[in-house]
């Protein structure tokens, strides 16, 4: 038991501690920018790692260079604008809406979309169908009541 | 049954082609390759040594008056060494290529890789940090791009250069450009 316990606690060591440089920077703020950069631009040579997460040398260049720029006083816009004008939206995980990813943003709402007006349809169709059937006339009543009888006389005989 | 009603029914069956065409071209496609973001656009600003003098140093005017190839590469990177010799090929025929040696181990290994295999650059940059190579949007070696006279990023190549995707793909651009 001690052991399954040390074992869990050592891999979330080991999964906390990712980005392994140690950085200063003038203030907290900065330190966060930095650490939420580098949880969010993707490594463009890992393909679904963070630069935070990869340990390939790209990666380690792009937190290198995330560092410098915040350090220089550079805003998160203005660094993930960098980035993106160098490796494309690949290398940021919030893509930007745009006429290629509008079929992820939308695709799914109007696959539901087509189900509500399918049903809609259905179901109109349906009670219409329900509505046209008239009532029978007296004289078809009387034919039904008769061709009952008929039926049950038959039965009885078997 | 109407001609419209038919049609209905069709529209399932041509759904499911068009996915399973859309799934099926998604097998074939590299999801390595990235589409490079510097496409129709003026190559980045840039201050390198020459890898033979580092005294000498280059501006991005180096990339500007003809078509160019840039071919980033580094003696570290194995696809490199598989390229070189089409590369030498390819500069026998006259095509102009330019050298970005990549974050290589040592300026004197990259020199001496040169003069043991052949050099087929016209220049070669030396990109001892790899500085230069992150505005050129590289993630890894080696990496061809196709640039205009005008010093325009038109294409790029991820992977080696060797002789199916040079007629396939890079040598009509290239020569497309040298005709403007």
């Amino acid at each position: 038991m001690k052991f399954v316990i040390t074992l869990i606690a050592s891999l979330l060591v080991v999964l906390t501690v990712n980005a392994t440089e140690v950085r200063q920077f003038d203030n907290a703020q900065q330190q966060q920018l930095y650490h939420q950069l580098i949880n969010e631009l993707r490594c463009p040579k890992c393909q679904n790692q963070t630069i935070a997460d990869s340990n390939a040398p790209l990666a380690k260049d792009l937190r290198d260079r995330t560092a410098e720029m915040v350090q220089a006083g550079q805003s998160r816009q203005q660094i993930i604008d960098y980035m993106v004008a160098r490796y494309g939206d690949f290398v940021h995980y919030q893509p930007p809406l745009t006429l290629a990813t509008s079929v992820l943003w939308w695709g799914p709402a109007v696959i539901v979309l087509i189900g509500l007006a399918t049903i809609v349809v259905l179901v109109r169709r349906q009670r219409r169908i329900a509505a046209d059937e008239t009532p029978l006339s007296d004289a078809e009543r009387q034919r039904l009541a008769q061709l009952k009888r008929t039926a049950e006389e038959h039965s009885d005989d078997r | 049954m109407s001609k419209l009603k038919l049609a209905i029914l069709f529209v399932p069956l041509a759904l499911f082609i068009g996915l399973a065409a859309f799934l099926l071209r998604g097998l074939f496609s590299d999801p390595t390759e990235l589409n490079s973001a510097l496409i129709g656009k003026p190559v980045p600003a840039f201050q390198l040594p020459n890898i033979y003098h580092p005294e000498q140093r280059f501006d991005q005017s180096l990339l500007k008056g003809k078509p160019v190839l840039l071919n980033v590469w580094a003696t570290w990177c194995p696809t490199c060494r598989a390229e070189h010799e089409f590369l030498n090929q390819l500069a026998d025929q006259g095509v102009n290529i330019i050298g970005l040696n990549y974050k290589d181990d040592s300026r004197a290994k990259a020199v001496d890789w040169l003069n043991t295999l052949g050099d087929p650059y016209q220049q070669t940059l030396f990109d001892e940090k790899g500085s230069v190579a992150i505005d050129f949007g590289v993630y890894g070696a080696p990496e061809t791009f196709i640039i205009d006279a005008q010093g325009i990023v038109r294409y790029r190549h991820v992977g080696d250069v060797n002789a199916r995707n040079w007629q396939q793909t890079l040598a009509p651009i290239y020569y497309g450009l040298e005709a403007q």
